[in-house]
């Protein structure tokens, strides 16, 4: 209960920020002295709520963070020993080959990942198989080389860790992550 | 003479192993023996005298590797009083009665220094005279790896093999989301932690003087392969390029490593100095070539590639050239280590949905699976070629074993808590 009263206090506090002219700033001045004490009390929390306040504002909005853009979707999903992008997820690169294109100092990592069967360095060769894949394409989708690093992670980031193939079918995949994020 | 040589040898690893490190951490490895031995030689361990009031008594110690080679047996020393301590305490009639054919005898001694020495003699029962003996001075927290060098030297005199008692083993213990590289005595006894992190720690490679760790670290959220000084705890990025950076392993001579990268697209094996200069490629393929492991002499190198269409173990001159594929039979043949005679290698082979520890003749290519659990993973060879440490799951949690390269005496290493994973067994203790 603590917690939602403090979130929904988060959230007005933002949506105040957000869209006020000049006078509210010295509300907003005020507010900052008591904030070290909330944050003393929850230091991890107060991140959640920004994603709800981005949506009410639009001159700032973030694509990237916005769940209604598919720029939001950052995970690309593969078949057993396979690193072939399937078709519904080349809606996803295209996307974000294109967010590059249009954004040429923005850098991305495609981090890549693979179930936990087998030697762990061999499933990092193949986590970075998947990552590669991804990258190409988006190449060839226009975004530069240097924009995007490809990466692995093995076995090492689990979604899932039961022993079946619909959790493994998780595991296999190449997750996206911008530069800052 | 032998004596005086091994004596200083003796003394430098120690001091070494204590600027080594951190204080122990929490975990202690205990050793569960699974099987062992058809032919056990036996021997009798008498309590050393003077041993009951240390803090850490010898000959329980020297028993306990012993028996965990499954090449002794031991008979019991009990129910003699007092026990002998010298040459001419010693009752051959009574040891022949009990079975031994071997009887180990000592004494320890305080000094003035607060020190402490450690003398002990193996005596042959049916010739009734000493076949090796030894006095070490350590100091109080030296006991324990005064009674592993002693083992060492048993072990030695009666199968003609290099003992290992006296080695060390790495680790990562997973528990949480908080990852442990740790270095513990070849019994699981000391668990020092090297380093602590929240993101994983994978394939740590001992330098061939045990002085160092390479380990791939993911802190910087990808793959990033540091080399780690075990004396002064120093830490250096070795590898940091553009893309993954994994599977480091020295090369013999301890001046330069191979390593994978994805620099220049795909999963390629390449050599750097242990500075990090001289970088340069060996493999030129376009599949996944990984899991480098350099032959004693540094003329081979083993590793993992797809390049056929699935998993396998292929062989390649350090100098390059052509690679040569030599494991055919199953699906799935990874993670190869030498043997450190050269002979023969062990590697990860699938068979079914399980995942088993083999090893592979050099020369003949046969192949020997040596265990039977579902998800056995990073096979290494102690020094002496005897036994193999590897990972491996029970009930979902994972623990180390490790496996006589016959594949007759198993053990199992348990860690208090957590998930215990890529081992790697050190070379022998100078």
């Amino acid at each position: 209960m603590k917690k939602l009263i403090f979130g929904i206090s988060i959230l007005t506090l933002l949506a105040g920020c957000s869209s006020t002219p000049t006078k509210e700033q010295d509300g907003a001045a005020v507010e900052d002295r008591t904030k070290p004490k909330v944050v003393d009390r929850e230091p991890v929390k107060p991140a959640v709520p920004t994603t709800q306040s981005l949506k009410d504002t639009p001159v700032s909005g973030n694509p990237l963070k916005d769940p209604g853009n598919i720029l939001s979707k950052r995970s690309i999903f593969f078949d057993y020993d396979s690193n072939l992008v399937k078709d519904e997820f080349k809606p996803i690169v295209t996307a974000h080959a294109r967010y590059l294109q249009q954004n040429p100092k923005t850098k991305m990592r495609v981090e890549g990942n693979a179930d936990d069967r087998g030697s762990r360095e061999y499933n990092l060769a193949l986590g970075q198989r998947r990552a590669e894949a991804v990258k190409q394409m988006m190449q060839l989708l226009g975004a530069r080389p240097e924009q995007v690093e490809s990466v692995s992670f093995g076995e090492e980031k689990p979604r899932c860790t039961d022993p079946a193939e619909s959790c493994w079918s998780q595991n296999r995949r190449g997750d996206i992550a911008y530069q800052g994020e | 003479m032998r004596f005086d040589r091994l004596h200083r040898l003796f003394r430098g690893s120690v001091i070494l192993i204590l600027l080594a490190l951190s204080p122990p951490a929490s975990a202690v490895l205990t050793i569960e023996i699974v099987g062992s031995g058809t032919t056990q030689f036996p021997i009798a361990i008498a309590p050393f005298r003077a041993e009951g009031g240390l803090t850490q008594p010898i000959s329980p110690v020297v028993s306990a590797d012993l028996a965990r080679s499954g090449v002794f047996r031991l008979v019991d020393a009990g129910g003699i009083n007092p026990p002998p301590a010298e040459p001419q305490d010693v009752n051959y009639g009574t040891w022949r009665a009990r079975g031994a054919e071997a009887v180990v005898i000592g004494t320890v001694a305080p000094l003035p220094d607060g020190r402490y020495e450690v003398r002990f003699r193996l005596m042959d029962v049916a010739k009734q005279a000493q076949l090796v003996g030894f006095a070490y001075t350590v100091s109080g927290a030296q006991l324990r790896h005064a009674a592993h060098k002693i083992a060492d030297v048993i072990y030695e005199k009666l199968t003609g093999d290099r003992g290992v008692f006296s080695t060390r083993i790495t680790y990562i213990v997973k528990r949480g989301n908080r990852f442990e590289l740790q270095v513990a005595d070849a019994d699981g006894f000391g668990p020092q932690t090297v380093l602590a992190s929240n993101e994983p720690i994978i394939s740590p490679a001992w330098s061939p003087d045990g002085n160092q760790l390479a380990y791939v670290s993911f802190e910087q959220k990808k793959p990033v392969i540091y080399v780690q000084s075990l004396v002064t705890g120093a830490r250096r990025a070795l590898a940091n390029f553009w893309g993954s950076n994994s599977a480091p392993t020295w090369a013999p001579d301890g001046r330069r490593l191979a390593v994978v990268l994805t620099k220049d697209g795909g999963s390629q094996i390449y050599f750097i100095n242990v500075d990090g200069s001289g970088v340069t490629r060996l493999t030129q393929s376009s599949a996944i070539d990984t899991e480098p492991n350099f032959s004693p002499d540094g003329e081979l190198l083993l590793f993992t590639s797809d390049r056929g269409g699935s998993p396998q173990v292929y062989g390649m001159s350090t100098k390059g050239g052509d690679a040569r594929r030599l494991t055919f039979e199953g699906s799935y043949n990874a993670s190869p280590r030498f043997n450190p005679d050269g002979k023969s290698f062990t590697f990860i082979q699938r068979n079914g949905s399980r995942f088993n520890v083999a090893v592979q003749d050099m020369t003949t290519r046969q192949v020997q699976v040596l265990t039977d659990g579902a998800a056995d993973e990073s096979p290494s060879f102690a020094p002496n070629g005897r036994m193999i440490l590897y990972a491996t799951e029970v009930r979902g949690r994972g623990i180390l074993s490790a496996v006589s390269s016959d594949g007759r005496v198993k053990q199992r290493l348990t860690a208090d808590a957590g998930d215990v994973r890529e081992p790697a067994w050190g070379p022998l203790s100078k």
